[in-house]
């Protein structure tokens, strides 16, 4: 008989608890240990509201709205708050510490947090970044590009933005309505 | 605890294993086959382009499980990092019933002539094991037709000049040409090339059952939504099942092989679903488990006799860890290439696999499969800024305006590329894990740059505006065309297997996966598992003389 596939939305708890019964000691879960627990006061899964804010300003320095939306429209920030809690949970300390960095450079060189500065001084700070913590610049933005490009149920690409910009035509599995002769 | 006694266990349900399986077990021998992974439907896998067997950045969905079992890579500079199943260092196949084939993209290629026989072709190159396989093509000859028939291929070949000898064409006709096939098949001809369209494990017409290929963008990778696309888990492994003389558990994670005092295999040792250790014991014991766990298996199986691991007596378990060194180009076009008729890749064409002057070989070169917007968001041509809108507006213009092709360069083994057991890291079930290190040969990549100029030269006559290529480097290779690491050959000094795939040193154990290729092809690799599996079953069935007696 065909086993049933967890559903992708619940696997990281039934994982755990099936390491946990086998009694199991994976070297790979030792890097969950001293983590922060990651639940923050606010909206968000893992992020502080300041912290959302500057991913959110990060995102869509990436990828810019213009006469298609962009990162912030299609909630990428969400999709990356998402997988923290998921499948990416050993990436926290390097988000914690590398948006940590991102508002400090910020400070140092124009005087106020990520957020607020106007676009053409948050692409400036990217660039430091980009050349200074580069493994966290290429996580971000690799992060950014899946939870704008990436399937809308991950908690991205809003509306299907992204897919509707390269006109990519509705339903995903094209040919399963003329296969069915709907 | 110990299981009924059967005449043959086998580990792993995947390509070779899911064929061997059918062989026995319509042979009359009781056979129970062993699987780590889960049997997947393709109702269980709903569509997903983030979480799937080609991108796994949310996981490797096919299996195995992300945080049970890792696997240690040693880089160039002997850094090790322990690396879970979606990292793309893990070399990853799927773990499931079917392996691989559950979610591949189907190609279903012959080997050429000279694909055994690249040392005699080639003559010695400098820092590799490059090696003629024991067996010619003659010998393979049969069982290609034999899988063409039985499991299903759509295709034709008659195009192809270089193809080896068959007699039987393709039981179906290939899907008619998308748009990309098109445009590649005038320009092909043009160049004086030889274009024909890809042979698959698809059927393009109903074939024995299941229905034809609905032509959907979501292909490799994926699980098939109409079961058109052919694999082990919907032909040999249910006809195994119906004889009634097959036994397949999945969940089951085999952790050695049972040696007696002499020796000799009497079964393995597994953990179940539930995680409690299991003894099978069988009359054989055939090890299907892929290039690197297969090899994992043997080193982990340690016993007086072989205190380096089983079959290890001259230390060629697990080395010559060799996949595909995929090379190639984009190319992009004023116009639409874009149909959004699966499953993309058509048209192929075997001009630059031999001949290829100061070189060792080659490769088939094909057009790719659909790219789903991640996917091309991630394979940006090296002029256009990584960020930022000029990116986006790239994305925008182009996504329905590129051509891809690519071609799997038939690697030039090296004795240190290998699969190693770590000393300190193990799985969740305490079994040591593969430990992978070393790289590709500089001529490789060498053969590679020449593949991508020729792929550069096709795009352009095609009408692309501006091409790149992307040619892998030097870094292990491996992953889902994964070979190599347990040799086939005459001689016990150099080789793991001998050429009926039988361990050299106990006769009762065998390896039948692409583990046991000498060199890997200039081409995706299923069909040549399956036919050596089929093969290598007839063999060892007409040594067979029941119950604890193989010739």
């Amino acid at each position: 008989m065909p086993s049933v596939c967890t559903g992708f939305w619940r696997a990281p708890e039934v994982r755990r608890r099936t390491i946990l019964a086998a009694g199991a000691s994976v070297a790979v879960a030792g890097s969950l240990i001293g983590l922060t627990r990651g639940r923050a006061a606010g909206p968000w899964r893992f992020f502080t509201p300041p912290e959302a804010r500057t991913v959110d300003a990060i995102c869509e320095q990436f990828i810019p709205g213009d006469r298609d939306p962009g990162a912030k429209f299609a909630g990428v920030v969400n999709y990356i708050d998402i997988q923290l809690t998921r499948a990416f949970r050993k990436h926290r300390q390097a988000y914690r510490k590398g948006l940590a960095e991102v508002d400090s450079a910020s400070l140092a060189k124009f005087g106020k947090p990520f957020a607020d500065l106007p676009p053409d001084r948050q692409s400036d700070v990217l660039r430091g970044i980009e050349a200074n913590s580069k493994a966290f610049f290429e996580l971000i933005l690799a992060h950014t590009c899946q939870g704008f490009y990436g399937d809308p149920r991950h908690g991205g690409n809003r509306h299907m933005v992204s897919w509707k910009m390269v006109g990519l035509p509705y339903p995903p599995v094209r040919g399963r309505q003329h296969y069915e002769g709907a | 605890m110990t299981l009924r006694h059967v005449n043959a266990v086998i580990v792993g349900a995947g390509a070779g294993g899911g064929m061997v399986a059918k062989e026995l077990a319509t042979a009359g021998l009781s056979v129970v086959l062993l699987e780590r992974g889960k049997w997947y439907s393709a109702a269980d896998c709903r569509k997903d382009d983030l979480y799937n067997q080609r991108t796994s950045v949310l996981g490797a969905k096919f299996g195995p499980d992300e945080e049970r079992n890792p696997r240690v890579l040693v880089d160039a500079r002997g850094r090790e990092t322990i690396v879970p199943p979606s990292d793309g260092a893990y070399s990853n196949n799927a773990a499931c019933v079917g392996g691989g084939t559950f979610s591949y993209g189907a190609q279903a290629w012959r080997y050429l002539e000279k694909d055994f026989r690249m040392r005699s072709t080639y003559g010695a190159v400098e820092g590799s094991t490059l090696e003629d396989w024991p067996i010619g093509y003659q010998d393979l000859e049969p069982f290609y037709e034999k899988v063409e028939w039985e499991m299903g291929v759509s295709g034709d070949d008659t195009g192809n000049i270089f193809k080896a000898p068959r007699r039987k064409p393709l039981p179906m006709p290939p899907l008619p040409p998308g748009k990309e096939h098109q445009i590649l098949q005038p320009a092909a001809s043009r160049l004086g090339l030889h274009p024909f369209h890809i042979p698959m494990l698809r059927n393009s017409v109903p074939y024995n059952g299941r229905r034809s290929c609905m032509r959907c963008r979501w292909c490799v990778g994926f699980a098939c939504e109409v079961n058109a696309r052919t694999g082990t888990h919907n032909t040999v492994i249910p006809t195994a099942l119906a004889t009634g003389n097959c036994e397949l558990r999945t969940g089951c994670m085999t952790r050695e092989i049972l040696l007696d005092s002499a020796g000799k295999a009497t079964g393995v040792a597994y953990f179940d679903a539930d995680n409690r250790l299991q003894r099978q014991t069988a009359d054989l014991v055939i090890v299907s488990a892929g290039a690197v766990e297969s090899a994992r298996l043997l080193l982990n199986t340690r016993h007086r006799l072989f205190p380096n691991g089983l079959g290890n007596r001259h230390d060629w378990v697990g080395r010559n860890l060799q996949g595909h060194s995929y090379s190639g180009a984009n190319g992009l076009f004023d116009h639409d290439t874009f149909d959004d008729v699966g499953p993309g890749a058509s048209i192929a064409i075997c001009d630059y696999n031999h001949g290829n002057p100061g070189l060792a070989g080659g490769g088939m070169l094909a057009n790719e499969f659909i790219r789903l917007p991640y996917h091309f968001a991630t394979a940006m041509p090296p002029w256009v800024p990584r960020w930022g809108l000029e990116q986006k507006e790239f994305i925008r213009n182009y996504y329905k305006r590129t051509v891809v092709i690519f071609g799997p360069v038939q690697e030039i083994p090296v004795f240190d590329a290998r699969v190693q057991v770590d000393p300190k890291v193990k799985d969740a079930w305490g079994i040591p894990v593969a430990r992978l290190s070393g790289g590709r040969h500089p001529h490789t990549v060498e053969i590679g740059r020449f593949l991508a100029g020729k792929a550069e030269a096709w795009l352009k006559e095609a009408g692309a505006m501006r091409t790149w290529t992307r040619i892998p480097g030097r870094s292990l290779s491996g992953g889902q065309h994964q070979a190599g690491t347990c040799r086939m050959g005459n001689d016990p000094q150099s080789s793991v297997v001998n050429r009926d795939c039988q361990l050299h040193d106990v006769d009762n154990i065998y390896v039948i996966d692409a583990s046991v290729h000498v060199t890997n092809g200039g081409f995706n690799p299923a069909l040549t598992i399956l036919a050596n599996a089929a093969r290598a079953s007839a063999n060892l069935l007409r040594a067979w003389k029941g119950s604890k007696a193989i010739a």
